[in-house]
């Protein structure tokens, strides 16, 4: 890791504040600066690679909330992330990361397939039976919270059945290249489907290469830099073999992954593909007067959460809310601490469900006190999260990707 | 430090929020001055007052001593052990009360400067002092160093604010100072003894602070200066007219061509100064006041002045000084940051002294701050692996607090002695003032276990 990047840190402190498991625990060891420091320190030689070194450095959600309020630029998120890399490749993978970093999510036929359990599970009875009966409280906790977490599956997943080629409604102003999620299709098939409509409906034609692969989120957050590569350049040739304007995504996640290829992969094609994508918000909003025209009247209080991935990865605030407020007879009420993490971050919410739930919480007690009907939000990791705990605690607000809300405006 | 020890603490705050890893210990040694680090033995987060006097009593009993911190924004090393206790106030953050009638707030130490304010902005009230680190920095730190900010010339500092104050002395002992009353001359005043002690002669358990009434309107407006001595002299009439600005804030040349290369904002690169001027008050007196302020910066040769027509354009304007310190501090990996201080008449002269000692000693030094109320941020950019650059940019700021000395100024305006202003302290306040405040802090802590080593 480059050390110039760690003592640029000048221990100003910006960064605590909005650091969710500092305001959680108010310990040094969990704050951006704190991770910074450990890190240099462990670079420097005055501490050892220990247990409990890499247990601090592990509450981190990398949701670079830090990176935001940093002065001087330092990531702490990502240098947290980086080193976890560095590590990794020095160790290895486990052989449960092997499986499925490298087996299963670079394969979408694989992992699509492995869902199929948990559609049955659901669609026969069964989830409802073992709920009633409490008989996941026999099984591992993680188990349990993943069961918890998930909402009913679509029948198929997007990739199955969306056309290859979405054509244009009315001329033709531009050809774009969709990138599916593999949680947004298999989970919220439904706003991914009302994503591709918008995009037809302004004019551009939708291509969605079926033999595209995962991001490769997932391999960071395991540390598999090598796993995130091969993904990518696959990726890489499938879009650009195209050419489209831009490379649309609807998940947050993605969006960071994508627009990042060029950072972990040298050469003209990485930098081509990483400056054509462009979250749904971002193409979007360049359409706000066309939009207008289309939208009809949502009377509801509606407040949005910025997911950690498009607010301090992307840089984009202001896009989901100018798009919100084109819709007639919307009440948008901004949410304190709009972009401060939910604690989903990738399977933080398992691994560390006690954290995460805490963080949680904070997300909670915000929405309750911001008065709103509709909670609207553009990753899958949050809707996920943030769905569960408003069912347990809130079920009155509702929850919505924004491109869901946005389509179910123009076709009511 | 024996185990027993710890354990007696272990006892007293629980197991949780008694640190003793080596990791925890290492994270705990540093604050946000650079160069200086130094590690703790064992660090505590205590939840109230009866927790800190418990631990002030076995310390004191076994002469460990204690050293405390807020968020660890501490700019002079005052938060930095040297060995024993680190005594984290964060846990204490409540804010105890906010009395509509008597205009006070009373708050825990470790209730963060920004919640306050927005705690009693949201009333209609007004809590003044604003560091530049106020949404991270604690009251009780900025009590202990008498934080000032960029309100200071029109508001005062901390000090102007505190009221009453609970003390856990070096024994343990509960001391109460002031109150929610106007007027009280009963007895030495300590209060004011207490507020920038740094941390050596007590630990605040309780604050009680001044609340003002919110200030209706704000008009926010930017001045460029082709000549720096133009922009003070424009600084000087505003004052003389009897405006009194809550922000008069100037960034220098370096500093202008930082923040346009990092932030792009659309300064001119051929100015000495940009002034970003706030007035705030009745709307009908500020109008009037900023009416003044266009005149006097159009006499004094602006080369361009603008006033903010809404909310949106007085962010865009306050974009430039707002930047300042992270457009210099990207630059180089080291950012130095002081605040000589000097009367509001000299601030021309001590600019041209800044220069001059940047040229010597071969240095970068841009210097911002708060032009209202003489505090420079004079803030070098360098590279702590580079010792000879790190050796000139010491000598460098050794000649600035000798200028700001003789100008009848101060080494530091807010950030406090600490430990990186020592050696300048006693140029400043005499023999004299070293026996005296050895004295009080005899009285206070005989056997110096509050945050020994520091100021003096």
């Amino acid at each position: 890791m480059d050390y110039v990047k760690l003592i640029n840190c000048m221990r100003c402190g910006m960064c605590l504040p909005v650091c969710p498991t500092y305001k959680e625990t108010f310990l040094e060891t969990a704050s951006p600066r704190g991770r910074v420091a450990l890190i240099r320190k462990l670079q420097e030689g005055s501490l050892d690679q220990s247990e409990q070194l890499l247990e601090y450095l592990s509450l981190c959600l990398d949701c670079q909330a830090c990176a935001s309020a940093c002065p001087c630029g330092v990531n702490a998120g990502e240098l947290v992330a980086d080193f976890t890399c560095e590590r990794k490749s020095e160790k290895g993978l486990s052989f449960m990361e092997e499986l499925i970093l490298r087996k299963l999510v670079p394969h979408p036929d694989l992992l699509e397939s492995s869902m199929m359990p948990m559609r049955a599970y659901q669609n026969s009875g069964l989830q409802k039976l073992v709920r009633t009966l409490g008989i996941l409280k026999m099984f591992p906790r993680s188990l349990q919270r993943m069961e918890g977490l998930l909402p009913p599956l679509p029948s198929t997943p997007l990739r199955q059945e969306i056309l290859e080629s979405t054509p244009a409604v009315g001329e033709e102003r531009g050809i774009v290249g969709f990138f599916l999620g593999c949680v947004m299709s298999l989970i919220f098939s439904d706003a991914s489907r009302a994503t591709v409509k918008l995009l037809s409906s302004l004019g551009y034609r939708v291509i969605t290469p079926k033999n595209q692969v995962c991001c490769g989120a997932p391999n960071m957050l395991g540390g598999d830099l090598e796993g995130l590569k091969g993904g990518a350049r696959i990726n890489i040739g499938i879009f650009n073999a195209f050419k489209p304007d831009y490379i649309i995504t609807d998940c947050g996640g993605c969006g960071a992954e994508l627009k990042k290829y060029s950072h972990h992969i040298d050469g003209e094609d990485a930098a081509q593909f990483s400056s054509r994508v462009r979250d749904i918000s971002e193409i979007l909003s360049m359409h706000c007067e066309e939009l207008l025209v289309k939208l009809k009247p949502v009377d509801q209080i509606v407040t949005y959460h910025d997911p950690c991935h498009i607010a301090h990865c992307q840089g984009i605030r202001s896009e989901p809310r100018k798009l919100l407020k084109l819709i007639p007879e919307l009440q948008y009420r901004e949410l304190d601490s709009a972009d401060a993490c939910c604690g989903s971050a990738g399977t933080y919410n398992i691994e560390r469900a006690e954290m995460s739930d805490r963080i949680l919480q904070r997300k909670l007690d915000t929405l309750r006190d911001s008065g709103a009907e509709l909670l609207v939000t553009s990753n899958p990791g949050c809707l996920l999260q943030l769905r569960k705990g408003l069912s347990e605690q809130l079920p009155d607000i509702k929850i919505m990707h924004l491109t869901e809300l946005l389509f179910t405006s123009i076709n009511q | 430090m024996e185990k027993s020890f710890i354990s007696g603490l272990r006892k007293i705050v629980g197991d949780e929020y008694t640190l003793t890893d080596r990791e925890s210990l290492a994270v705990y040694g540093y604050d946000s001055t650079p160069e200086l680090e130094s590690l703790p033995e064992v660090v505590l987060l205590p939840k109230n007052s009866a927790e800190v006097s418990d631990i002030m009593r076995l310390c004191h009993g076994a002469g460990i001593s204690v050293t405390p911190r807020g968020s660890g924004t501490n700019l002079s090393g005052g938060s930095i052990s040297t060995g024993g206790v680190v005594l984290q106030t964060s846990r204490m953050n409540r804010i105890v009360e906010i009395d509509e009638e008597n205009l006070t707030a009373t708050v825990e130490p470790g209730v963060i400067t920004s919640v306050l304010h927005r705690e009693v902005e949201s009333r209609g009230l007004f809590y003044p002092p604003d560091p530049g680190s106020m949404n991270i920095s604690t009251i009780g730190g900025n009590v202990a160093e008498n934080s000032g900010g960029l309100r200071g010339l029109k508001y005062g500092v901390t000090a102007d604010y505190v009221m009453g104050l609970e003390t856990v002395l070096a024994d343990g002992e509960l001391l109460r100072t002031g109150g929610k009353v106007v007027k009280d001359v009963a007895g030495y005043s300590l209060n004011p003894l207490l507020v920038s002690s740094e941390g050596t002669l007590g630990l605040f358990t309780s604050i009680t602070v001044k609340l003002i009434p919110k200030p209706k309107g704000k008009i926010t407006m930017l001045a460029h200066f082709p000549a720096m001595s133009d922009a003070a002299l424009a600084v000087s009439a505003i004052i003389a007219a009897k405006v009194i600005p809550a922000t008069l804030e100037f960034l220098d040349r370096v500093t202008i061509k930082c923040v346009e290369d990092y932030a792009h904002v659309g300064l001119p690169l051929d100015v000495d100064a940009v002034l970003l001027i706030e007035v705030d008050g009745h709307p009908v007196v500020i109008a009037e006041e900023a009416a003044s302020v266009a005149e006097i910066c159009k006499k004094y040769h602006c080369s361009f002045f603008q006033t903010a027509k809404d909310a949106a354009e007085a962010l865009k304007l306050a974009t430039a000084r707002r930047t300042a310190l992270s457009a210099l501090a990207r630059l180089k990996p080291t950012t130095i940051l002081e605040d000589a201080t000097v009367p509001r008449s000299c601030i021309a002269a001590m600019l041209q002294v800044i220069q001059n000692s940047a040229r010597k000693h071969n240095v970068t030094i841009g210097t911002f701050g708060h032009a209202g109320d003489g505090n420079l941020h004079p803030t070098c950019l360098t590279d702590e692996r580079d010792k000879d650059e790190i050796a000139r940019a010491h000598a460098a700021f050794a000649e600035i607090f000798d200028a700001a000395i003789s100008m009848g100024g101060t080494i530091t305006g807010e950030h406090g002695v600490g430990l990186a202003k020592k050696r300048y302290l006693p140029k400043l306040v005499g023999e004299s003032g070293i026996k005296i405040m050895r004295g009080i802090k005899q009285a206070f802590d005989p056997k110096e276990i509050l945050n020994p080593g520091k100021v003096f």
